[in-house]
């Protein structure tokens, strides 16, 4: 089945737009958030609304208008990237997750649609230069260094199961990064709320971190068992201890620790912050040191 | 003594020390990851100590490069075990005994409740508390005086119980497939060859699990036929298959052939047992002709050395036909070793692979003759000759040439070699794990648990109506969610508006 040139050169440019347009979207938001004031109104507490509907169109500011403008960027680019994995998909005649450029490309893509859906629920829009920049540092990272042809996958990787698992776990670990962030803000905002006024209160931004944690979690187990079970008919063993592998369990445990640590007392707020972001760089490392610098059995072609 | 045994099994049951463990759990697996490990690569565990001088020497020692089989991750191990079922016996009782429980009496001031909502209406408290049982149908509740109290979520124990339970039914089921699994692989020839399950030693390499002895393996046997592989241009493999022919169970008693087609992801399965394709290389076949007329033909795996090319290297050893004198006889064994070319590249007279299809492959070959040293009990690889018989001029080169199939070499003693022929072979692993279908089993229940326990919110909601001096009734909700209140507020909201009718107070 050879490859379709066409349509991945297509692929190819929907990525680079995708990438300048979120990187509009990062300025947008970034001029929101230098101009806007600080909010007025007391943020949720931990009796009001979660949903803060936004103020009256009369009411909005030129800052607001600009983040609006970002927001609406963001979801631009979404699709645009959307199209970029699907056209990959097409030419290459298989699912558009065989390797590590393409595997980056969609946890960022689950990672930015997470992120547009919180938007929707909480009054956290103007934090969107925190949660792109990342997103966007590993899109660059995806286009260039691992950046690979679109090719046909080798006979390992030609499994349904690996449509399965690569995409749960990728999806996963996409809407992950959202808490990582997140948590980092609210260390921020919880050390020291003078000095960062115009963040979200630290409980709207905890609340945030552990509501995406509890969805991605249960979704993050179901990837490394989906992985365990193609494993199993792949290599001859459900679990190995392989390094990709071991790293997955050792997050896994962290976040297991972050939800223990939220129902535990002395324990909630600041470390378990910290639990969330040690779990997300354990993602991280899984992803480049793991797979680019020790030799285990998982395989990506192309790099 | 009593006291200090309570004191532990408190402090080792308590959810802190779980937390504890589970960190020291994650830090304990890290190393596994960093270092090279024995079970996974011996020759790089090799290579890494001896690179490390005394540092790699403790490593070793501490057993670092084997984490999941040290006493110290056990140890962890069995503590977080002992954790969990000490923190879920007490939690199970608990559980039994609130499932029949009552939603909690209506707390005196509802204001201070996180949601809280009032109105004054127009009705008596009887239709107020009425119009509340309404909008919360569904709920377990509980009317008091004036009041009612309603529950919902009970779920959220439910799910979280079996996850905890189906996360220890987990560990013990992979616990036991440690004891009684085992792995075994295998070199068989293509187009011909078979192989046995009956024993460790029909393996080229066995891992037995800690409780099996190797003595009642599931008795099978296979046969290969043809293998094939496809490439794309660049020589990536796309697919590789092998038709075989097997038989288990009652087939081997009437001899009943079943045939498979053996995929990479398709391993056959069979009576418990698992086999699988690994990968493929070369078996070139050579005879040779000794002076006396007598013909010898071999033909033995050569071990691939560039996966991408499938250029293969080996060594094939021959035993001077009819010569009974052991000691003239070990004057006069012969090697074939060298290069397999399966698509050869010819630069001047350097032979290489550039493709790992057979296409008019080639052999480069150093024939040796002398002692090749098998008879000294040491047993030695398959793929090489003995390098210290070659030191010691007990074995030494006597020609080097490339050949295409159907060539030869002829040696000064008039013994003539010729290259006949490549074969396939396959390497096969047998896989035995009798409990991983409790492990999958115990896998499902838990993301079940857990999406359940995750989602589903144990709230509670109070009403309570009080007839007013002016004759309205003051109603008041209020609403606390157990765990954690994100996302409680949209219901909340939603009841109170049904309870309180949306009159503004
Ligand atoms: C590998 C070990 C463990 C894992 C992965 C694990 C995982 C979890 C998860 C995911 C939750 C859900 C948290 C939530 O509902 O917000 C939970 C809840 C809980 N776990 Fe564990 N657990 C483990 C061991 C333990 C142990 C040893 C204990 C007892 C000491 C324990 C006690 C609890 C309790 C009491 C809850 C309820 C907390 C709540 O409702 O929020 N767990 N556990």
């Amino acid at each position: 089945m050879p490859v379709d040139e066409t349509l991945a050169t297509y692929s190819d440019w929907l990525y680079r737009s995708a990438l300048g347009v979120y990187l509009f979207a990062v300025l947008l938001y970034a001029v929101e958030q230098a101009f806007a004031r600080a909010p007025r109104r007391a943020m949720a507490g931990a009796g009001g609304p979660d949903v803060l509907t936004d103020a009256p169109k009369s009411e909005l500011t030129k800052a607001e208008r600009i983040g609006r403008m970002g927001a609406a960027m963001t979801v631009l680019g979404a699709v645009l990237h959307l199209g970029s994995l699907v056209m990959r998909g097409l030419s290459a005649g298989r699912a558009p997750w065989g390797n590590m450029y393409e595997y980056m490309s969609l946890l960022c893509l689950a990672a930015v649609v997470t992120w547009i859906v919180l938007m929707a629920k909480f009054p956290i829009r103007r934090l969107g230069a925190f949660v792109l920049t990342p997103i966007l540092v590993l899109l660059f990272l995806g286009g260039t260094v691992l950046y690979a042809e679109s090719a046909p996958v080798q006979p390992a990787l030609r499994s349904y199961w690996l449509v399965i698992h690569v995409s749960v776990i990728s999806i996963s670990s996409g809407m992950l990064l959202i808490p990582g962030v997140t948590s980092i803000l609210y260390l921020l905002k919880d050390t020291n709320s003078e000095r960062f006024p115009k963040l979200p209160s630290a409980d709207v931004l905890d609340r945030m971190s552990y509501r995406t944690t509890v969805l991605a979690f249960p979704l993050f187990t179901a990837g490394i068992i989906l992985g365990a079970i193609w494993a199993e008919a792949a290599w001859g063993r459900f679990w190995g201890w392989d390094p990709k592998e071991t790293v997955a369990f050792v997050s896994w445990v962290v976040y297991a620790a972050y939800l223990h640590a939220r129902a535990t007392a002395g324990w909630r707020g600041r470390r378990a912050a910290w639990i969330n972001i040690a779990g997300f760089a354990l993602n991280v490392f899984n992803l480049f040191f793991i797979n680019l610098v020790t030799s285990g059995l998982h395989s990506y072609a192309g790099l | 003594m009593i006291a200090f045994l309570r004191n532990t099994w408190r402090g080792l049951t308590s959810m802190r020390t779980a937390l504890t463990l589970l960190f020291l759990l994650a830090l304990a697996a890290m190393p596994g990851a960093l270092l090279p490990q024995l079970s996974l690569n011996a020759a790089k565990v090799d290579e890494y100590v001896a690179q490390r001088g005394w540092w790699g020497q403790l490593l070793l020692k501490l057993g670092f490069f084997e984490v999941y089989a040290t006493p110290w991750f056990a140890a962890i191990y069995l503590l977080l075990f002992t954790s969990l079922v000490g923190c879920l016996l007490p939690r199970t009782f608990e559980y039994f005994k609130q499932m029949r429980a009552k939603p909690v009496l209506t707390p005196r001031n509802l204001s201070r409740m996180p949601h809280h909502a009032q109105a004054e209406l127009d009705v008596t408290p009887d239709e107020a508390l009425a119009r509340a049982k309404k909008a919360m149908r569904g709920w377990r509740m509980e009317t008091g005086e004036g009041t009612v109290s309603a529950e919902r979520g009970f779920l959220r124990e439910t799910g979280n119980l079996v996850f905890h339970f189906a996360l220890l039914g987990l560990l013990v089921s992979f616990a036991l497939g440690k004891m009684f699994n085992y792995e075994g692989q295998v070199i068989v020839q293509a187009n011909g060859g078979q192989f046995c399950n009956g024993g460790i030693f029909n393996y080229d390499q066995f891992r037995p699990g800690l409780r099996v002895d190797g003595t009642d393996l599931t008795p099978f046997c296979v046969e290969i036929g043809k293998f094939s592989a496809e490439y794309l241009d660049n020589g990536q493999p796309v697919g590789y298959k092998a038709d075989i022919r097997y038989q288990s169970g009652d087939d081997l008693v009437s001899n009943t052939w079943k045939p498979y087609t053996l995929q990479v992801n398709h391993p056959l399965r069979t009576e418990g047992d698992r086999l699988y394709l690994l990968g493929h290389g070369y078996t070139p076949t050579f005879t040779v002709t000794f002076p006396n007329g007598e013909k010898r033909t071999q033909g033995i795996q050569w071990l691939p050395t560039d996966q991408l090319t499938l250029a293969s290297e080996g060594a094939t050893k021959f035993d001077p036909p009819g010569v009974t004198d052991s000691e003239t006889r070990r004057k006069s064994q012969i090697a074939v070793t060298g290069l397999l070319a399966p698509t050869p590249l010819l630069h001047g007279n350097i032979l290489n692979s550039k493709f790992p299809a057979l296409n008019n492959p080639m052999v480069a070959v150093d024939v040796y003759r002398g002692d090749l040293g098998v008879d000294d009990g040491r047993g030695q690889s398959i793929f090489s000759i003995d390098q210290k018989m070659v030191e010691q001029g007990r074995l030494a080169k006597v020609a080097r040439k490339n050949l295409a199939l159907g060539e030869e070499i002829a040696l000064d003693d008039g013994t003539k070699v010729r290259f006949d022929a490549v074969n396939d072979w396959v390497s096969l692993q047998v896989s035995h794990d009798p409990t991983q279908g409790y492990v999958l089993a115990f896998a499902i229940l838990i993301i079940l648990g857990l999406g359940v326990s995750l989602t589903v919110k144990r709230r509670r909601v109070w009403v309570r109506a009080t007839r007013l001096d002016d004759g309205r009734t003051l109603v008041e909700v209020g609403g606390l969610a157990r765990t954690d209140q994100a996302g409680y507020g949209e219901e909340f909201t939603r009841l109170a508006r049904a309870v309180l009718n949306e009159e503004k107070s």
